[in-house]
């Protein structure tokens, strides 16, 4: 379980998150979402220790996230950073398997692993050799979502896991993917800035703006009952495509 | 690779730490070799970077070893400055020296004008001087063999007289305070053809018969080329610039026969003389060892032996010299300029000031960086690794410290979202994704190096530049490529060796087809 109690973080004189409460249960996914800038990369971060409030409380499982016990709770959280950030000089092996030979796993376990996760996220087998450049985009959010989940961590944080995909890619890799969070049943926290997207992927969606949360609902709740105007732009802002246009026009 | 397949990284990262360790160790090697090199010689004569100086310390070597010690030369050390130095700081025993450089130059503001009171300016400083070797290379007006015997000069008072010569002077004596306008007001020169130009230039012009006399020094070997009669200064209005021996008090205990044998050459030498040695060893090119050994034999009757270095020999030592100046200086700065850079990198505040600090080194002028280097270390191969280390860390220092603060953000993030202790990730991730960054910078001060390591021969470091400045010496176009030729084709194996070295140390991920994002 994942617990944030009057979380607030200013960089400078901008106010990235103001006095932000929120209980995430164990096994249950949620989608931050909001426009650029709300905050919601940056409480991903806070979540994940990688970056300390200036005041308020981030719980993992009832322990505190202090500078102090960060790094060792890090290594129960899988992070899928906005981008991916694979490192380039090592291959898709190296990159899932570099954790994991640091801290001492036996190559076979190792590679147990890998024969797994390999599976799951449905990634080439003979892409484990190749280089990230050498991957296609979509490929490429598979290792990183396979680097992510390597140690079995209870939690995973996702920023913007699909951002840069064209859309075929995209909704082959959203399908998949939450098949692997239904699969895995782990707690998912998951940034992105697309409404559909969010509600795809969850029924418990965490709407932003400027640091602080507005709503918290289902896509149903935000459209029937948003409770300010911003809601109700934010959700108009969304366009669904004339698919009957679209269709008949062509 | 099958599922049992052993890890792909850990193992390149041990190839990569063992091949930077074997690095090292080529450099420790050099390094002891260079140590071994150094024999302890028993007395070390010095000498300034021309003709008659080199001549005059081979003189010396020479007589020291039949006087029966062990006698080193460290030729052509730079001017006047560093030998003096050196000689104080006990790296050089003795060298040959002219008294109005002593009075007006090294010892100048100390007042010294009687000889009682140069003895005792140099007694404070532990040292002594030998009797004059009999020839005084000052400042002297030439005229032309034809000229003089025509009109009968033989001193500038007889030039006075003959106000209708052309006088051609050279820029610098034009303008110096002691030069032509005291020299015109000493001897009432009422001439009115006088111009300055380049002496070069005003050598020519006597060979043509467009000038009559010239200003020179009194022992040039162009003295004999032109065939000039050098008026005698009958006012002594030119300061003495008598050639002495300037050697250690304590050379007296270690090496008294040394000392002794100075004597023999009391007024020996004259101005004809050495006038006649440097254009033997200038115009004619014969090693000023021979010249020297000849002069020995003729005038005081001994046999010195006279070893002389064949062309491959001279270049190979050269090529050895070389290779152990940088590849200490290179190597050394390789490993202290990589963690600066990390820490630069780290550490903003510290960053910037060793930044600047590395910075500033580069400004200081390489040949003031040398010399700076005497006092603290002496003489020799040692002086000349630290100026080139010092020089070579800015590069790889720059280069770590960007190649780390370049990294994409996502990269640096992901790597410490992963749980990655700092130590970790520097090692896994950030050096070797900034390995290219790094490597470039290695190439670059390797190259640097070893252009400016033969600026090392000018504290007698020996190395390329020793071919380079003899050659320039004696304007001798030959010996310049000796050790130019060389020095290029070894900055350029340099740098083959460090792109070698990336298709080796670079990760291959880095290598395909450029940046990933």
């Amino acid at each position: 379980m994942l617990e944030l109690a009057g979380v607030s973080k200013h960089y400078g004189a901008v106010e990235a998150l103001s006095g932000v409460d929120l209980v995430v249960p164990a096994g249950q996914t949620v989608a931050l979402i909001g426009p650029s800038g709300c905050g919601k990369s940056t409480l991903l971060r806070v979540l994940s220790g990688l970056v300390m409030p200036d005041s308020g409380r981030v719980r993992l499982d009832g322990q505190e996230v202090t500078p102090a016990s960060a790094p060792a709770l890090r290594r129960r959280l899988g992070f899928v950073v906005q981008g991916g950030g694979l490192f380039p000089h090592l291959t898709a092996r190296g990159n899932v398997a570099l954790m994991p030979r640091y801290l001492g796993w036996t190559p076979e376990r190792v590679a147990a692993r890998l024969e797994a996760l390999v599976q799951l996220t449905r990634f080439p087998p003979d892409g484990l050799e190749r280089y990230p450049v050498q991957l296609s985009g979509g490929q490429r959010q598979r290792v990183a979502l396979m680097r992510a989940l390597m140690l079995e961590p209870d939690v995973l944080l996702l920023d913007e896991p699909l951002g840069a995909l064209d859309p075929m890619t995209r909704a082959e890799l959203q399908e998949d993917l939450r098949e692997v969070f239904q699969r895995l049943g782990k707690t998912v926290v998951l940034v992105t800035h697309d409404l559909a997207e969010a509600a795809f992927f969850s029924t418990r969606l965490v709407l932003l703006r400027e640091g602080r949360v507005v709503q918290v609902g289902s896509l149903n709740e935000l459209v029937e009952k948003p409770v300010d105007d911003f809601v109700t732009r934010f959700v108009r802002a969304h366009r669904t495509v004339p698919v009957a246009l679209a269709m008949g026009g062509a | 690779m099958g599922p049992r397949g052993r890890g792909v990284c850990a193992p390149r990262r041990g190839r990569d730490v063992r091949s930077l360790s074997s690095l090292l160790l080529l450099c420790g090697l050099a390094l002891l070799a260079a140590c071994a090199r150094d024999t302890r010689p028993l007395v070390v004569v010095g000498s300034k970077k021309f003709t008659e100086s080199v001549v005059l310390g081979e003189l010396l070597t020479q007589l020291a070893q039949e006087s029966g010690a062990s006698a080193v030369h460290r030729a052509e050390l730079g001017g006047s400055r560093i030998l003096f130095d050196a000689l104080q700081a006990g790296q050089v025993d003795l060298y040959p020296e002219y008294t109005g450089t002593l009075r007006e130059e090294l010892l100048a503001g100390e007042g010294v004008r009687t000889p009682a009171e140069l003895a005792a300016a140099l007694a404070r400083r532990g040292l002594r001087m030998s009797a004059p070797l009999g020839f005084n290379n000052t400042y002297a007006i030439g005229v032309r063999r034809e000229t003089a015997e025509r009109l009968g000069l033989r001193t500038l008072t007889d030039l006075a007289r003959h106000p209708e010569l052309r006088l051609g002077f050279s820029n610098e004596f034009m303008a110096r305070a002691d030069g032509w306008p005291a020299l015109r007001r000493r001897y009432g020169l009422s001439h009115a053809d006088v111009r300055g130009l380049d002496h070069d230039l005003a050598y020519r012009g006597l060979e043509s018969g467009g000038l009559d006399a010239t200003d020179l020094y009194s022992t040039d070997a162009e003295v004999r080329r032109y065939d000039l009669v050098v008026l005698e200064d009958d006012l002594k209005h030119f300061p003495d610039y008598q050639a002495v021996v300037l050697f250690r008090a304590d050379l007296a205990a270690r090496a008294p026969a040394v000392v002794a044998a100075l004597s023999r050459l009391d007024g020996r030498i004259s101005e004809r003389e050495m006038v006649e040695m440097n254009a033997r060893a200038r115009l004619e090119h014969e090693p000023p060892g021979r010249v020297a050994a000849d002069f020995l034999a003729s005038e005081l009757g001994f046999r010195a032996e006279v070893r002389e270095e064949g062309w491959g020999a001279r270049v190979l030592r050269a090529t050895r010299e070389h290779l152990a100046l940088v590849g200490v200086s290179l190597g050394a700065a390789i490993v202290v300029a990589i963690p600066l850079g990390v820490l630069a990198a780290r550490r903003r505040r510290v960053g910037q000031v060793v930044l600047a600090a590395v910075g500033l080194v580069q400004t200081v002028p390489s040949l003031a960086l040398l010399v700076f280097m005497i006092p603290l270390l002496g003489i020799g191969t040692w002086p000349a690794v630290v100026a080139l280390f010092l020089y070579a860390l800015l590069p790889i220092v720059r280069a770590t410290h960007a190649g780390l603060t370049g990294l994409p953000a996502d990269v640096r993030e992901a790597a410490e979202a992963l749980g990655l202790p700092p130590g970790a990730r520097l090692r896994l991730v950030e050096l070797p994704m900034a390995s290219g960054a790094i490597l470039s910078g290695i190439k670059t001060s390797a190259v640097i190096t070893v252009g400016t390591a033969t600026l090392g021969a000018l504290i007698g470091a020996g190395g390329y530049g020793q071919p380079i400045l003899t050659g320039i010496r004696l304007a001798d176009v030959g010996l310049i490529l000796e050790g130019a030729v060389p020095a290029a084709v070894l900055a350029l194996a340099a740098q083959g060796v460090f792109e070698l070295a990336e298709r080796w140390l670079v990760p291959r991920g880095l290598r395909l087809g450029g940046a990933e994002r």
